[in-house]
């Protein structure tokens, strides 16, 4: 059993607007899982990453990380976070082991001069996310997977123990997305705490541990097992879904009464197969850990 | 009394002052309400400042002053066009590395010969001393300008609310565009000779943003724009009688000053109410 | 030939006040190309429009009140920033919108203050610069202001660089972000009233873009973007402030004009360029 390494207890945002993005959400993280944060757009899921790094004051309870405040744990470099990739100007005089030096800042002293270690970090990083053949490109000069995975190798060279992804997967090629995810779980087995806010469905039970589903209020919070389920995910969705829904004689021949749900938005669809109209889940394969020795 | 308030208007050039600069006032202030939505606010200050080689030419040369404005406007317009086609700049670095050459290029005509070109008024506005000559190219551009605008004001908020629906609905979304341009530089061109290039930017923007805290809909918006910007124009130009001081100044403090009513006090979007909504919906 | 190029050069130095002008040219040449290369990352371009044209009304004041006149121009053009960022975080008008009413705004305060009150500042010197009257003195104020924020800006630079890049991750790292940001907005300011006196604020403006936009043009490389600014900058400051006397033309015009030429030729050989762009894709 391990500690919960960040607990959100009844936090609440407002915009200066008056918008309330956020509404007594209380969960807590633990390190060693993959935990996927699901919600529609507009839900505050970039908004809960907001406030986790202190960006957004809350207007009513608090995020506290290991034990210490949002402020003191980014001074540890404890947090790593991955942007959505919209908000990066990709025109930057900047050449891409420029942006994962970049993750080096925290532990560098006042002149920022990189030392040996940190050209270490650097190396190793770009070499687990598989870009180290394209150091010296300038970032625009990348795909849109390789820029994702840049950002990732800028978050590994921080060295943080909680990483923060918005959107990773958004415009990114499954062969991408499927290496990224295996990063991931190695990252994982490592005892680091990933959190990943996505609304691609299909790829969560396959990847996550845990699920956290919102919208502007926390609705689910769970394992996988138990909370990815059809009911909770109308709740989060409500008729932003598709849904296809085959069962008993439509699907089957036989006596069968299982049937298969099919849930999309966009991307990769969720597929619930078994009793009840395939309302619980049968969890899709764990795609093989790292090897773990 | 009402004989000292009325004296300006005893005062040809003070009339002439009040009711063009409310005229002015009036056209920046319809196309401010569009402008300011749509996050163009420094091109206004950009064509204003492009546009002072072209006078300060004309006037050189003795031609009608807004012949070399629209020259060097247009001018301007298409280098900003090139270099943002050639290069990753962003678009504010070229449209103010644009400006301020042109600016200079203004300035370097002046100190070729000093004493030909009046440049003080044309960067602070020279409306008390304004010619015949030069008020009727300003009444001419007005007048075209609000025929084109309430002829075609619906037009234009489809276009810049959603251009492609504009689009879908056969509107010339192109066409439009380039009207609105046209329409900006002509008012620019008005603007210059009552508070002068540095001042324009504030008759084009802040009536508009004034009547956006005030009003959710468009045609009100537009309504309230127009009149702030003609009183708020035509009370500066009346108050440079009494207090001696430059009318560009005066009618953009105004302007301003009413802007920051609003800011703290309108009814809906003031920064007293919301802050009431907020304390009342966090406390509730 | 080669006498008569060297005589085109020791001739106006001859001058004392061409002395002091190339010399304060070439110091705010070089601390306004170091900001630019910042300005046109950022997005922030016109900030330097907008905080240059607000510093009038500090002008007047700090005359009436009688302290220097920098540090009342400093302050009037802080406030600019800071009354824009407020505006803009507790309003529903858009930034570029509060950006252009706040400077105006100030602007025309400071005009209407400055016909008002008896003072000693000479409004055409404050809009267009005076770089052959400038005196001792003010080379002295104003090359100080220079050096410093140039040594500031080049020390912190990757801070700085990093905090326009990405301020989000530059604050997960834990740099003081807020630091960084008014940290830019102060350092910005007085860059801004270091080069009053000799650039104007209209003219301020394009020295506080050009050279960083023309190393944008010509590398990919942060660093070798702020040494191509630094060169063109201080080349411009020198060929334009001797060309404007052999021409008998204004000097900052010159300036500002001979950057843009060589903006436009950045443009033609530069790797920012569309079509090079290109070619440079690969996967
Ligand atoms: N800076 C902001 N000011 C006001 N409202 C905001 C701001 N950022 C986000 N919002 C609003 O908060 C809600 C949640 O946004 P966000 O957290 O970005 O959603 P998600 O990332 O789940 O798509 C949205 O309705 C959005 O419009
Ligand atoms: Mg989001």
């Amino acid at each position: 059993m391990s500690n919960p390494i960040v607990t959100i207890k009844n936090l609440s945002v407002t915009y200066p607007n008056g918008h309330h993005a956020l509404e007594d959400v209380s969960v807590n993280l633990k390190s060693g899982s993959i935990c996927g944060l699901v919600g529609v757009n507009g839900a505050g899921k970039s908004t809960l990453f907001k406030a986790m790094m202190g960006f957004v004051k809350p207007t009513a309870g608090n995020v506290s990380i290991d034990g210490m405040s949002v402020r003191n744990a980014l001074k540890k470099n404890l947090v790593s976070y991955v942007p959505q990739t919209e908000e990066v100007d990709w025109d930057f005089p900047v050449l891409v082991e420029d942006v994962v030096m970049m993750g080096r800042y925290g532990h560098m002293g006042f002149l920022r001069r990189p030392s040996k270690t940190d050209h270490d970090a650097v190396a190793q990083a770009l070499e687990r996310v598989n870009m180290s053949e394209y150091k010296k490109r300038q970032i625009g000069e990348l795909s849109g997977g390789q820029r994702k995975r840049i950002f990732v190798a800028r978050a590994l060279a921080q060295g943080g123990n909680i990483i923060l992804l918005d959107e990773p997967f958004t415009g990114v090629d499954i062969k991408t997305e499927d290496s990224l995810i295996d990063l991931f779980q190695s990252l994982v087995a490592e005892g680091r705490l990933i959190l990943v806010a996505t609304h691609n469905l299909g790829s969560v039970p396959s990847f996550c541990d845990e699920v956290i589903l919102i919208n502007k209020t926390l609705l689910a919070y769970g394992s996988v097992e138990t909370t990815f389920t059809q009911d909770n995910l109308s709740k989060a969705f409500g008729g932003m879904l598709r849904h296809h829904q085959l069962i008993g004689a439509d699907l089957h021949d036989d006596e069968d009464a299982r049937g298969v749900t099919v849930l999309t938005d966009d991307e990769r669809p969720l597929v619930l197969y078994g009793e009840e109209g395939g309302k619980k889940i049968v969890r899709t394969p764990k795609r093989k850990k790292a090897d773990k020795t | 009394m009402i004989d000292l308030l009325l004296e300006p208007f005893t005062y040809n050039y003070m009339f002439k002052a009040i009711w063009v600069c409310a005229l002015v006032g009036g056209v920046c202030a319809f196309l401010s309400s569009y402008l300011m939505l749509k996050g163009w606010s420094l091109m206004g200050d950009a064509l204003a400042h492009s546009i002072v080689p072209g006078v300060a030419l004309a006037y050189l040369l003795a031609l009608p002053y807004a012949v070399g404005a629209f020259f060097t406007g247009i001018l301007a317009a298409l280098s900003m066009a090139i270099v943002k086609q050639k290069t990753k700049l962003r678009e504010d670095a070229i449209i103010g590395l644009v400006f301020t050459t042109f600016f200079a290029i203004g300035l370097l005509i002046v100190s070729i010969n000093p004493t030909a070109v009046n440049i003080q008024a044309i960067i602070l506005g020279n409306i008390l001393a304004i010619s015949d000559y030069d008020i009727a190219q300003v009444v001419i551009i007005s007048f075209i300008c609000l025929f084109v605008l309430l002829l075609k004001w619906k037009d234009l908020v489809a276009v810049f609310f959603d251009e492609n629906h504009a689009r879908s609905i056969g509107l010339p979304v192109n066409a439009l565009k380039i009207t609105f341009f046209t329409l900006l530089s002509a008012a620019t061109v008005a603007a210059l000779q009552t508070v002068g290039a540095c001042l324009v930017i504030a008759m084009v923007v802040t009536p508009g943003a004034t009547a956006y805290l005030l009003t959710d809909r468009f045609g009100r918006l537009i309504t309230i724009s127009v009149l702030l910007g003609s009183l708020t124009s035509a009370l500066g130009a009346y108050a440079s009688y009494f207090l001696d001081a430059n009318p560009g100044g005066l009618i953009v403090t105004l302007q301003t000053l009413i802007f920051l009513a609003a800011f703290f006090f309108a009814p809906k979007y003031g920064l007293l109410k919301v802050r009431k909504t907020i304390a009342k919906k966090v406390g509730a | 030939m080669i006498d008569t190029l060297l005589a085109l050069i020791t001739e106006p130095l001859a001058h004392e006040f061409m002395q002091r002008a190339l010399l304060v040219s070439i110091l705010i040449g070089t601390v306004c190309s170091i900001f630019s290369c910042f300005l046109v990352l950022k997005g922030w371009s016109l900030m330097g429009d907008a905080v240059s044209h607000a510093v009038l009304p500090g002008l007047a004041l700090a005359f009436v009140i009688g302290i220097p006149l920098s540090i009342g121009a400093f302050i009037a053009g802080l406030f600019c920033a800071l009354a824009t960022g407020y505006i803009k975080d507790n309003s529903r008008v858009k930034e570029d919108a509060v950006m252009g009413i706040v400077f105006s705004g100030l602007f025309a305060l400071g005009l209407v203050m400055l016909t008002k009150i008896e003072t000693d500042v000479h409004l055409l010197h404050v809009l267009f610069g005076n770089i052959l009257g400038i005196s001792s003195q003010d080379v002295i104020e104003a090359g100080t202001i220079a050096i410093l924020c140039s040594l500031i800006m080049l020390i912190k630079r990757r801070d700085f660089m990093l905090y326009c890049f990405d301020p989000a991750h530059a604050s997960v790292i834990g740099l003081r972000v807020r630091f960084l940001h008014f940290g830019l907005l102060i350092l910005l300011a007085l860059t801004i009233v270091s080069s009053l006196k000799a650039a104007g604020i209209i003219l301020v403006i394009s020295m506080l873009i050009a050279p960083g936009a023309t190393g944008f043009m010509l590398t990919k490389s942060f660093d070798r973007m702020l040494i191509i600014a630094m060169s063109v900058s201080i080349f411009s400051c020198i060929t334009g402030t001797l060309m404007s006397f052999h021409l008998d033309v204004a000097t900052a015009p010159l300036i500002v004009v001979i950057q843009a030429a060589l903006f436009i030729m950045a443009v033609f050989v530069g790797r920012q360029t569309q079509g090079m762009k290109e070619v440079s894709y690969g996967t």
